[in-house]
């Protein structure tokens, strides 16, 4: 037998994965929720057909969009997630003690449901007592919240579909509203790579450049997302992701990440010489 | 003839039927089904335009109706419960037009009020019919033009017992409703027809809990924008007949002006959106009505927004609201309808419907999604919080009642002269001008000009609405009647 996951990241190009068996299949009010094991990446988790995370790369991306702003920002308290119903970012953000709260705003129960059945390794923390789980549209949510976090992650699937909202300037300007006066955004910002995704890319940077005085945009390497090469947005109303970082700070946690290291940290924010150009285009 | 049910769509399924026939066409359009513009065929597809063809006998034609466009619109008038139905691919400009060009001639009047469409006082150009307006109450909060009152229809009735028509807007553009039922029997008892403007109303025909539709209320003409709410093709309409009025006369009427190259594109989807709404329309209004009612709630509770709705109804001068219509007023964000219609599109890439000087209008339908609903929210909240500010110097809106010096038609075809528009008070107008959208007439050919108007249209130029209508694009000038102070 031969069983083959693809998806296609372009009109001309896929990304095949053999799959030793489907271990779910549903359909929720959003989208269509697969699970998959492979001998290769594990096990993973699709969204609409669309990859969303392997077991075995998915540390590289919720490390990256959590401890690069908890490594700026000296005292985090609340933190809002959007999306992250597979419970990664969740299980990044409780290794913070001095974090107090955690708001959790995710779309679709069943995704939730379905990655702590399925998924362990990332949906793992979800019980953590700081963490509220608010099933709704984070659009609607962030909308009449202010000045109440000093960090929001918008771990966003991408702009067609049940994310839209999420890259949209009302979204970046209610995050601003809700975020304390020292507070940051970090966000899932696409690929710059492949046309369709840096154009979502370029449309995104424009949006928060526009409600944020302080946007920067860093990078990683995930091999199961289209081109391998992804980024993240960082946006602050005051601090800067290079000038105040606290290296000693954050090492002296000892927390001990796989791909996250505060000397990766500072490369993350060195982008190749065509992306600097597609950003500063609509700067 | 078979008899057809509101499953079918005979009008699509003659398409379907002739394109498997493969014809070869020595016929008009003569693009030959796009072989002949490849880049329009890539551009809406290939369906779209080898379905781009003429009259023929397996298609009927729309200037004479005998078989599968007769079909259609017997099922059409099953639907909206009306005497018959006529397909209409003029707009419902053009069936608002056939409508008074049915029951007006020249000289005849027609009780109206001031707020209707420009389609209306178009007719009324080409006909010479005279309007008698009644004063439509203006909320003086939102400054909109409201429903008529029934007395105010009755005193224009007993003093113009020769008028031939009363119209009324089902609803406005805002969503408000005068008492339509309490109107037709006025009309009725004093030997008076009523007619009915329902551009922004297709949904009361299918949908529940929503205001009375004209054929239901016992009008007997409605001009229904299937295209608007109702999800067919733009510029697609019906207009509605009731048993009163003869079917072969109207359509006399249509054929004065309609295209004898009726489009079938839009032919078949008003029968497939017919179909559609037959069918499912209760289920997709009720969904429309929620995602209304909901970004209701939601925007006012924004505060400085006000959406508005039945709480207005009054038993008279709004004697119900479409509770579909998403008009928000914007006053105390500070802001003129007008700047927040702009900064919606511009900031936030979202396009709404129009604003006015104090107010927007979203308007929802059977396309809408609840994650926009979000969105549209949101960004009246952003818009609010960084562009917000005093609610000083924004001119209210007022009813400004008509003086009529002149017919439209009169006025229109007169004698005129091109002046500065500031040198015009005093003088009759003989051109329209209007903001865009709504489309109801600031002046109308035949009214005088006033220095209220003349700072009106000032002002809302200053505002950034796009106004329409004078010779002059730029309505620097105005034409008036000549001679005439």
């Amino acid at each position: 037998m031969d069983f083959w996951y693809s998806e296609a990241q372009t009109p001309h190009v896929k990304l095949c994965i053999k799959v030793d068996q489907q271990l779910y299949s549903g359909k929720s009010e959003f989208q269509r929720i697969d699970v998959f094991d492979s001998p290769e990446f594990g096990r993973f988790l699709t969204l609409d057909g669309y990859m969303m995370l392997t077991e075995k790369d998915e540390f590289i991306y919720h490390e990256m969009i959590t401890h690069v702003p908890m490594a700026v920002h000296p005292k985090v308290q609340d933190v809002l997630v959007i999306g992250a119903g597979d419970g990664g970012v969740i299980r990044e953000l409780v290794r913070y003690p001095e974090i107090q709260r955690i708001d959790m705003v995710e779309i679709d129960p069943l995704v939730v449901e379905v990655c702590k059945k399925y998924l362990p390794q990332t949906a793992c923390r979800l019980d953590d007592p700081r963490l509220t789980i608010h099933y709704e549209d984070g659009v609607r949510f962030v909308r009449s919240r202010e000045a109440e976090y000093d960090l929001i992650i918008v771990d966003s699937t991408d702009p067609f579909g049940p994310g839209e909202g999420l890259f949209t300037r009302e979204f970046y300007g209610s995050c601003f509203k809700a975020l304390r006066e020292d507070g940051i955004m970090v966000n899932q910002h696409e690929s710059p790579f492949y046309p369709a995704d840096a154009e979502a890319c370029q449309r995104a940077h424009k949006r928060i450049v526009e409600s944020f005085p302080v946007s920067r945009v860093y990078q990683a390497h995930i091999p199961t997302y289209p081109s391998g090469h992804w980024l993240f947005g960082f946006a602050s109303k005051k601090y800067h992701p290079l000038r105040d970082l606290d290296e000693v700070r954050w090492n002296m946690r000892g927390l001990g990440c796989r791909y996250y290291t505060t000397t990766l940290h500072k490369g993350a924010f060195y982008l190749p010489a065509y992306v600097e150009e597609l950003l500063e285009n609509v700067e | 003839m078979e008899r057809l049910g509101q499953k079918n769509a005979p009008i699509y399924e003659a398409l379907e039927r002739f394109k498997q026939m493969r014809v070869v066409p020595f016929d008009v359009p003569g693009h030959k089904r796009g072989r002949g513009n490849p880049e329009l065929a890539r551009l809406l597809g290939e369906k779209c335009v080898s379905m781009d063809v003429n009259s023929m006998k397996p298609l009927d034609n729309l200037c004479h109706p005998i078989s599968v466009i007769r079909q259609a619109e017997e099922l059409a008038a099953e639907a909206f419960g009306a005497a018959h139905a006529f397909l209409m691919v003029g707009g419902t400009t053009s069936a608002v037009q056939s409508m008074i060009l049915s029951v007006a001639k020249r000289g005849d009047k027609i009780i109206l009020p001031r707020n209707v469409h420009r389609s209306v006082m178009g007719a009324m150009v080409l006909c010479g019919a005279v309007p008698v307006y009644v004063n439509p109450e203006c909320d003086d909060r939102l400054g909109i033009p409201l429903g008529m009152k029934l007395e105010a229809v009755e005193k224009a009735i007993l003093e113009n017992p020769d008028a031939k028509a009363v119209l009324v807007n089902n609803p406005t553009y805002y969503g408000i409703c005068s008492d339509l039922r309490g109107i037709v029997a006025l009309a009725h008892s004093h030997g008076m027809l009523c007619l009915a403007d329902e551009a922004h109303g297709t949904h009361f025909y299918f949908g529940e809990g929503l205001p009375v539709s004209a054929m239901a209320a016992g009008a007997d003409l409605a001009a229904v924008s299937m295209h608007k709410s109702g999800g067919s093709l733009t510029q697609s309409s019906f207009l509605l007949i009731g048993p009163a009025v003869q079917e072969g006369h109207v359509r006399q009427i249509i054929n004065l002006t309609q295209t004898t190259s009726g489009s079938y594109l839009l032919l078949s989807s008003l029968d497939i959106s017919r179909r559609n709404l037959a069918l499912r329309g209760k289920e997709e209004f009720r969904r429309v009505v929620e995602l209304a009612q909901y970004a209701r709630r939601e925007i006012n509770s924004i505060g400085g927004y006000y959406a508005f709705a039945q709480e207005l109804c009054n038993g008279d001068s709004v004697y119900d609201f479409d509770v579909t219509k998403l008009s928000v007023n914007t006053l105390d964000v500070g802001l003129a309808g007008i700047e927040v219609y702009d900064l919606l599109r511009d900031e936030y890439d979202i396009q709404i419907e129009f604003g006015d000087l104090g107010n927007i209008l979203a308007y929802l339908s059977i396309g809408g999604r609840p994650q926009e609903g979000e969105r549209l929210v949101s960004a009246l909240a952003e818009i609010r919080r960084r562009f917000g500010r005093s609610r000083s110097n924004l001119m209210e809106q007022e009813y400004i009642d008509p003086e009529v010096a002149a017919s439209p038609q009169e006025a229109f075809y007169a004698e005129k002269e091109s002046l500065p528009i500031e040198d015009t008070v005093g003088r009759v107008c003989s051109e329209f001008v209007m903001c865009y959208p709504p489309g109801i007439p600031i002046l109308a050919p035949g009214e005088r000009i006033t220095r209220q108007i003349l700072d009106y249209i000032l002002y809302a130029k200053e505002k950034g609405c796009s106004l329409t209508g004078p010779e002059d694009p730029d309505i620097l000038r105005l034409n008036v009647l000549k001679g005439e102070r």
